[in-house]
């Protein structure tokens, strides 16, 4: 009995092996996106996004790589919102579905922990819109990871960019900033901002932490108010920031906010109706002053998924643009090989702009757009160039 | 008044309307406690689902306050009542460890129940036309006074009932001894229902207070507020209805004052080195008192 049981076993396993075997001709991609957890939304436009740019390579006959066209199949993982499940996440697709490359983690805090397991086992990960400078650099050299590269700007050039905005266009003297310090990204671009800020003449009045999945900010909001800002800087995700906008105004605060491009979601006007009428924030790229190239991407997101596509959507479709390119330029289907391609490619006309990468960087060099809410939709108000 | 007056003035009203809610669902960890010696560690997840009921009586039936708070608390009672009839009670007499293990379990199911029905986080509509009065620089919103003192009533209510009527001394007597109470003609099994369907029923008045001042509701907020409420529940002395709400006002109050006079990294850190210190001055809490063991 247990003889047969385990000839059974050794078939099935050699079954399955075989059937892998056969299906050579599909390259398979890996995708880890946040599809639940604190940003589902921010997972959602990443999932929607990729398996629209891979839908339209399989229309066309798929990838000509080398001398003949393969499919492209997706793999697509949830980390739940979880550093640690990122990190699986990015093991599985390597180890267990032996996919050729990576898009994503987006969130900066789920995607340094992927990027780790991604260069470590030499496998091309491309995340769609994590801007921490960490997430491609190596912690212990800090020279970039040889296998981790980004379609976004890094928050060093975006903290300048606010810090600039901040200063010249809204002409305030004096900044406040609350952030969550317990999560990389928000952490990050508050640093940038300060230096920034500081550097150009400003003054920060107000530093101000939380910790994740914190709900009541009124007591730092009150230190807030206490230190009379001329701005008020939020650089926190789509579902905390209406809170604290709400609460503020609840505290009797009339000062302006402004954000970063953790603020680009479409939830943010869901979640904060009004009480956002009128702020400020930089992002990746602007849905109603796009490049021809970005044109017929919206319109065909919004005719497959019915909403206007955020800037995680149009990144992570860069993300696909950038490694169909190193794909066919690699001409097979290997992971080293996609690697030397992505990393000698000097220039990328993306949805989301140009792109230029510079020899020995991982991070594009890119423009940054301001948005301001206007009637409860996004709307494009300035570019800001590197 | 100055600005400094006003300046604590503000943070007092931030701390009291932060403890109030703490209260509210440290009173449930406490009642369930005295009565069973057990810790309810899905406390948390039934405020939670509190204020999912909560943001469904409010945006899908339209409901305007009372009604959704009245509902919320039968819903959360329910769920309360629900799960010690399906999960604690086969256990009351298994070691304390399986009762715990099995609270812990149900808390993951209800937050990822609630996540397999509502991945994404939910707006809680305006329920209450919020005024804000600017009392010389203070400003106080209607629904904090709300909050405050609705929590405020909600605890007397409690301390009635538990103090001053049959089924509360039903349930002091149960507290006190679990073999001779029966005898004298108490319904064990009823008031133990009884205990859980009133702790979720204030977990969900919580729930719905909570989701009306920071409205933006997820699966996964009765984590932390359930272990601060839990936390609160011991400071005060775990067991004792009072000093739930002491300790409740004195964990919001500290995290709000340590905010406010330390730079905001270190609240946790000082908040909790704190209440280890009260832990280690007084260890059976607040109002708690040492049970000695007979051998």
């Amino acid at each position: 009995m247990r003889k047969t049981l385990s000839l059974l076993l050794v078939s099935a396993l050699l079954a399955v092996g075989g059937s892998a075997w056969g299906a050579e001709k599909t390259l398979k991609l890996g995708v880890i996106a946040e599809l639940t957890g604190d940003m589902p939304a921010v997972g959602t436009s990443c999932k929607n996004a990729a398996e629209l740019a891979v839908n339209e390579v399989n229309a066309a006959g798929g990838l000509q790589v080398g001398k003949e066209k393969m499919k492209v199949q997706l793999v697509v993982e949830d980390n739940a919102g979880k550093a640690d499940q990122s990190a699986a996440a990015a093991q599985k697709l390597i180890t267990q579905d032996e996919v050729l490359a990576i898009v994503g983690p987006n969130a900066s805090r789920y995607a340094i922990p992927a990027s780790e397991i991604a260069e470590s086992s030499e496998t091309v990960l491309i995340t769609p819109w994590s801007t921490n400078p960490k997430t491609t650099l190596d912690a212990n050299t800090n020279q970039p990871k040889k296998y981790v590269f980004r379609a976004c700007f890094i928050d060093p050039f975006q903290g300048g960019v606010l810090a600039k905005f901040a200063l010249e266009k809204l002409k305030a003297k004096k900044a406040a900033v609350l952030y969550d310090v317990a999560s990389d990204y928000n952490k990050g671009i508050a640093e940038v901002f300060k230096t920034n800020y500081e550097k150009l003449g400003g003054k920060i009045v107000a530093f101000e932490t939380y910790t994740t999945n914190d709900k009541d900010f009124s007591a730092q909001l009150t230190k807030i108010k206490d230190a009379k800002p001329d701005v008020i800087f939020l650089p926190n995700y789509y579902s905390e920031v209406p809170l604290q906008v709400q609460q503020a105004k609840r505290l009797g605060i009339t000062t302006p906010f402004i954000g970063s491009d953790s603020w680009g979601s479409a939830e943010l006007l869901k979640l904060g109706g009004a009480d956002l009428n009128g702020y400020y924030f930089s992002t990746h790229y602007a849905a109603d002053n796009a490049a021809p190239v970005a044109k017929k991407f919206i319109t065909d997101y919004e005719k497959a998924y019915g909403a206007k596509p955020d800037d995680v959507a149009a990144l992570t479709y860069d993300a696909f643009g950038l490694l169909f390119n190193s794909i066919k330029r690699a001409g097979k289907a290997d992971r080293e090989a996609i690697r030397a391609a992505l990393s000698t490619l000097p220039s990328y006309k993306g949805v989301t702009g140009d792109m230029k990468f510079q020899a020995d960087s991982r991070d594009p060099i890119k423009s940054a757009v301001i948005l301001q809410i206007k009637d409860g939709q996004f709307t494009y108000f300035t570019n800001a160039n590197p | 008044m100055s600005e400094g007056i006003v300046y604590w003035l503000q943070q007092i009203l931030n701390a009291l309307q932060l403890g109030s809610i703490y209260a509210l669902i440290a009173l449930g960890y406490t009642m369930v406690y005295g009565i069973l010696t057990m810790i309810n560690f899905a406390h948390g997840d039934v405020f939670m689902v509190g204020a999912f009921f909560c943001f469904l009586a409010a945006t899908y039936l339209g409901l305007p306050f009372a009604p959704t708070l009245l509902l919320t608390m039968i819903g959360a009672a329910l769920v309360g009542v629900l799960l010690e009839r399906l999960a604690y009670k086969p256990l009351r007499n298994a070691p304390r460890v399986s009762a715990i293990i099995t609270a812990l379990g149900l808390g993951l199911f209800l937050e990822n129940f609630t996540l397999a029905l509502a991945p994404y986080p939910k707006h809680i509509p305006p329920l209450l036309e919020n005024v804000s009065w600017d009392l010389g620089g203070v400003s106080l919103s209607s629904l904090q006074v709300i909050i405050i003192f609705l929590s405020l009533g909600l605890m007397f209510l409690l301390d009635y009932v538990v103090h001053r009527t049959p089924v509360g001394m039903a349930m002091r007597a149960i507290s006190w001894d679990k073999t001779f109470v029966p005898l004298m003609g108490v319904p064990v099994d009823l008031i133990i229902s009884v205990t859980f369907a009133i702790g979720a029923g204030l977990a969900g008045a919580a729930g719905t207070m909570y989701a009306l001042a920071y409205p933006v509701i997820d699966p996964y907020m009765g984590i932390m507020v359930g272990w601060k409420a839990f936390i609160s529940a011991v400071i005060g002395g775990i067991g004792n209805i009072r000093g739930a709400m002491i300790g409740a006002f004195i964990l919001g109050g500290v995290e709000i004052m340590v905010t406010a006079f330390f730079p905001s990294t270190y609240r946790d850190f000082v908040a909790f080195t704190l209440l280890l210190l009260l832990i280690v001055v007084r260890p059976y809490g607040i109002l708690g008192k040492p049970r000695t063991q007979k051998v």
